[in-house]
Order: structure tokens, then sequence, then C-alpha cells
């Protein structure tokens, strides 16, 4: 038994009160977004209607008092994710954080005669903007397979770092196979080598507790809406040295101590890569969000997920549906991609909407792996911290169903 | 399964037992319409006699969206004069739904009968 109680939990999310289709809303497409809770969404109604104001720039008190949120948030957040403050970006998302990255580290890492690093498990946020810029500066895009469990295969990663590489960049949890990759052995890998390491870690601080220094990454990224919080926030943490050798992506107010004729001089870590009024009713609300994970605590939200994997590996056991990736739950991080055989994965993802169940079907942004897995799409069930082995059941009747009527 | 929704009996029935499937041997014009997202491959085969369709038919693999879609739209399209079937547009097709298409559907729906305009221009290119 898991420790969560997704029934008391379920009572935070106003939502989940929903009939769809006649039938109770059973949200299983957490991969693509999270529900919020009222707790998050009460603590961004707040923010509106008490504390409005643009924050570190204005003597007044509504400034002090957003500033104020906008400061706390940010130290919950950085904490969560084992970083110091200053190391923590907000961005629009991960995608944003991984193309400031590229935008930012392109120069030099992906210029003539440079090699960049990814996976075959990649998102393709964390391929198309190194890519696009590997092209554009002359760079090599070298991308390593999985191995038999479909994670990186880390003797391929590490042959390609003995051909020279500075930098890899890599998903921590695949979003189609739910698979976790080593990361520590990665990034202890990367750099024997002298490379950094980036983790798109989208899929991962949601799920599992995450500690970068643990992980010794140098790069992470991930989105505040997969993981209860609003959409439209995101953070980019990099390690303090790196950090403070970067160039702004971006120039304009808030990021600059004075202006002169010849220059100007930046602002302090991170604010120097905030340009422009922040996003702060999206901070708290990340904020708030954090605060909600803590409160459940996050081996409890893993062990909670896990336990629905299983169940959904023991219920979709039918010869006629085909699982991708790993059949060992603890190697799964809530993400179940299958096929009806015979039933078009859209098809199985519309007819389960009549049912109520809500999945997604398709590449999932993530063509390569899809392509790779022999299938020209996938359904894909994703899990979280409100999700019920009878949801599980839901799908797993309703799937039956589609198959008896479609194929 | 209820006659509502986007799988009601009639899209079913055209998904089963599809009308106009088949290829036509010595077709005046063929053309095939893919989607890239998720694979599915529709081709249209014209037949015209004057100015008038006499054969629309189609093979198809696809999801059940696509197939019935391109059923549905080969039964309307088929005994038509060529000027009135190039009138055919989306709406056309998305009624023949129903209404039920949501817009992530849409792209199954109408691959069909962008085949088919493309079908009905190389007819006009090169019979009319």
């Amino acid at each position: 038994m898991s420790e969560l109680d997704p029934q008391e939990i379920r009572g935070d999310f106003p939502i989940l009160e929903r009939n769809i289709n006649g039938k109770p809303l059973a949200f299983l497409d957490n991969a693509a977004t999270s529900q919020k809770p009222k707790q998050v969404l009460e603590a961004i109604q707040d923010f509106y209607f008490r504390h409005n104001s643009n924050v570190l720039r204005s003597d007044n008190t509504l400034s002090f008092e957003a500033s104020e949120l906008y400061f706390s948030s940010r130290r919950k957040i950085a904490s969560f994710i084992g970083a110091k403050e200053e190391e923590v970006v907000f961005t629009k998302g991960a995608t944003d954080s991984l193309n400031a990255l590229a935008v930012t580290l392109a120069g030099r890492y992906a210029k003539k005669g440079g090699r960049l690093i990814t996976s075959i498990l990649e998102h393709h946020s964390n391929l198309l903007p190194w890519r696009t810029m590997a092209k554009k500066n002359g760079g090599e895009i070298v991308v390593v397979r999985a191995d038999r469990t479909w994670r990186i295969d880390i003797e391929k990663l590490e042959e390609e770092l003995e051909r020279g590489s500075e930098l890899v960049t890599i998903t921590h949890v695949s979003n189609v196979l739910g698979t976790i990759n080593d990361v520590k052995e990665i990034a202890r890998r990367a750099h024997k080598h002298g490379a950094l390491v980036v983790l798109d870690s989208a899929q991962g601080v949601p799920h599992m507790p995450v500690d970068v220094g643990d992980m010794d990454v140098d790069f992470l990224a991930f989105s505040g809406h997969k993981m209860l919080g609003p959409t439209g926030i995101g953070v980019l943490f990099a390690k303090e040295k790196l950090l403070s050798s970067m160039e702004p992506w971006q120039m304009g107010g808030g990021m600059v101590k004075s202006v002169e004729p010849e220059g100007e001089l930046l602002e302090d870590l991170p604010y120097r890569f905030e340009a422009g009024t922040p996003h702060v009713a999206g901070v708290v609300g990340l904020g708030a969000a954090v605060d909600y994970l803590k409160r459940l605590g996050m081996d409890s939200v893993r062990r909670h997920e896990t336990d629905l994997v299983r169940h959904a590996f023991d219920v979709l056991h039918d010869d006629d549906i085909e699982i991708y990736g790993p059949r060992e739950p603890d190697d799964v991080c809530g993400i179940v991609s299958f096929n009806v055989k015979g039933v078009h994965p859209h098809d199985v993802s519309s007819f389960l909407d009549q049912d109520g169940v809500m999945i997604r079907a398709g590449y999932h942004c993530a063509q390569p792996l899809v392509n790779s897995l022999g299938a020209s799409a996938v359904a894909r069930a994703s899990f979280y911290v409100y999700n019920t082995p009878e949801e599980i059941d839901r799908l797993a009747a309703s799937a039956g169903k589609a198959k008896g009527i479609l194929s | 399964m209820s006659s509502g929704g986007l799988y009601r009996d009639k899209v079913l029935e055209h998904c089963r037992e599809p009308k106009n499937y088949g290829v036509i041997e010595g077709a005046d014009a063929i053309s095939k319409g893919e989607n890239k997202s998720c694979g599915d491959e529709v081709t249209i085969y014209l037949k015209v006699s004057g100015d008038r369709l006499t054969a629309v038919q189609f093979t198809s693999r696809s999801c059940a969206i696509c197939r019935a879609s391109a059923s549905m739209l080969t039964e309307l399209a088929k005994g038509k004069k060529v000027s009135e079937a190039e009138a055919l547009d989306r709406t056309d097709v998305l009624n023949l739904f129903g209404g039920t298409i949501d817009p992530v559907r849409e792209s199954c729906a109408l691959l069909p009968l962008g085949a088919f305009k493309s079908a009905l221009s190389e007819l006009v290119k090169h019979h009319m």
C-alpha cells in the first residue's frame, strides 16, 4: 500500500469532480500536464486579489509584498531540487529553459568540430533546439541509442565521450516509456571526460525526489505545469560557477544595475537572466505547488505512482494489448505506453474519452523514439498523485471494449 | 455502444464495412494522402465519364475516423458532376460526423478530402 490517500487528495482538485460524457473524469494524461489543487489556485488568486505589483522595482508596500512572495517562492523551489537560490532562473517552462541554454551555449559547444551528445529517448524540446543550433554553428549532434531496458546505453555514451564532446544533453525520464536514466552515472562519466551535463527533468522533478547536487548535473530544466503548478512558468537550474560565466539570452529591464553610454553593469545572479517583468503569479503558484508536493513527500509520490504502474501492468495483461518498455514497475516513472492490436491509438484515445478516461495518443513529441519502437504512434496513460487503481481498471475495461468494437 | 458520440453507429458501420473500398483498375486519377504525424494513409481513385464521376473508390491504412470519412466521402461524391465535387469542402466532411470531430481528430477526418481534391485537380488537368 502506498502512503498517499488519493481519495483525500482528490478533494483538493475541483476539476476531478467533473463528469465527462456522463462518466466521472479519469485524468490519465499527466505527462502532458497535471491538474491544479485549490491550494495553488488560491495562492494565485490571493496574489492578484491582495498583493499584485511589479517586483524589485518600486518603493511601495505592494511591491515589497509581491517581491517577498517572489523571493520566498524561489527559496522553496530551489530547496525542492537541492539548489541555491542564485542557481534558479525562472523561464516559461522546460522548453524555454532548453532553448535558452542551446542559444547561449551553442557558440562554444556546437561550433565546427564540436560534438553534442544526446539520446534517442529525447522529447523534441531537448533535440530540436540543439540540432538547430548545431546546424547554424557547424557542430555535430550525436544520438546515443537506448539499451535493452530502454535507458540510455551508458557504454555507447562512453564510446562517444571518448571520441570527444564537451556537452551531454539528455532526458531524466522518457516521456513515452517512463524509463529513468542513470543520471548520476552518466554525469560521472561525462565529467570524467570533461563534458558538461544538461538534464531535461520535465518528467523527473514532478514525480520523484530530485537533488541536483547528488546527481551532479550542471544544468536542469523543468516545467511548473506538470507538477501541479500553473502553465507558463518553469525553471532553469545552472551551477553557480557556470551561470556566472554565461551571457544573458535576453536583455531588458530588471536585469541591469546600471546602463552607461559605453555599456551596462549586469544584475546579480539569477536576476540578470530574468529580463522584463517576471511571471510573478506563476512563480507564486509554483511555490504553492512545491509546498503541496513537499507535504505529500516525493518518496511517497514516487511509491504511489509505482503502485499505479504495477496495477496497470496487472490489468492490461490482455494478449491484444502491447505494452512498450520495461515491465518492471520500479523501472518506470508513472507512464505506460501501449497499443491495442488492430485499433489505431488515436481511436483508442478517442474511444476512452467517450468513457471519461483521458489519455494521449501520437508521437508524444518524441518521434525518433516512437519510430524506434516500430510503431507509427502509441497510446499513453500517465499517472499522478490523485489517480486511483479504479481509474486504471476503467482504462483497461474501455480499451477492451474499443478492441471489440473497432478492430 | 450508443448511437451518439464520435463512434456513432453510422461511423462504425462505415469503418467495419466501408463503401467503395478497393483499387479502380485504369482509374482516370489517383491521389494518395498521408498524415505523417500518425501514419495514416489513404488513396483515392476516380473514374470519369463526360463531366460526371462514375466511380470514386479508396484504399486506406488508417484509423477508424479516416476510414469512415473516406467511405462517407466517396458515397457523397460518386455520381456528382466534377464541378459539384470540386465544391465539396471541410464543412461537408465534418457534417458527415454530425459535429463530433474535435480539433485533434480533424486531421484524421479531413485526410481523404485532401486526397480527393488532389485527385480532382489531376483529373481536370489531364482529362477535361
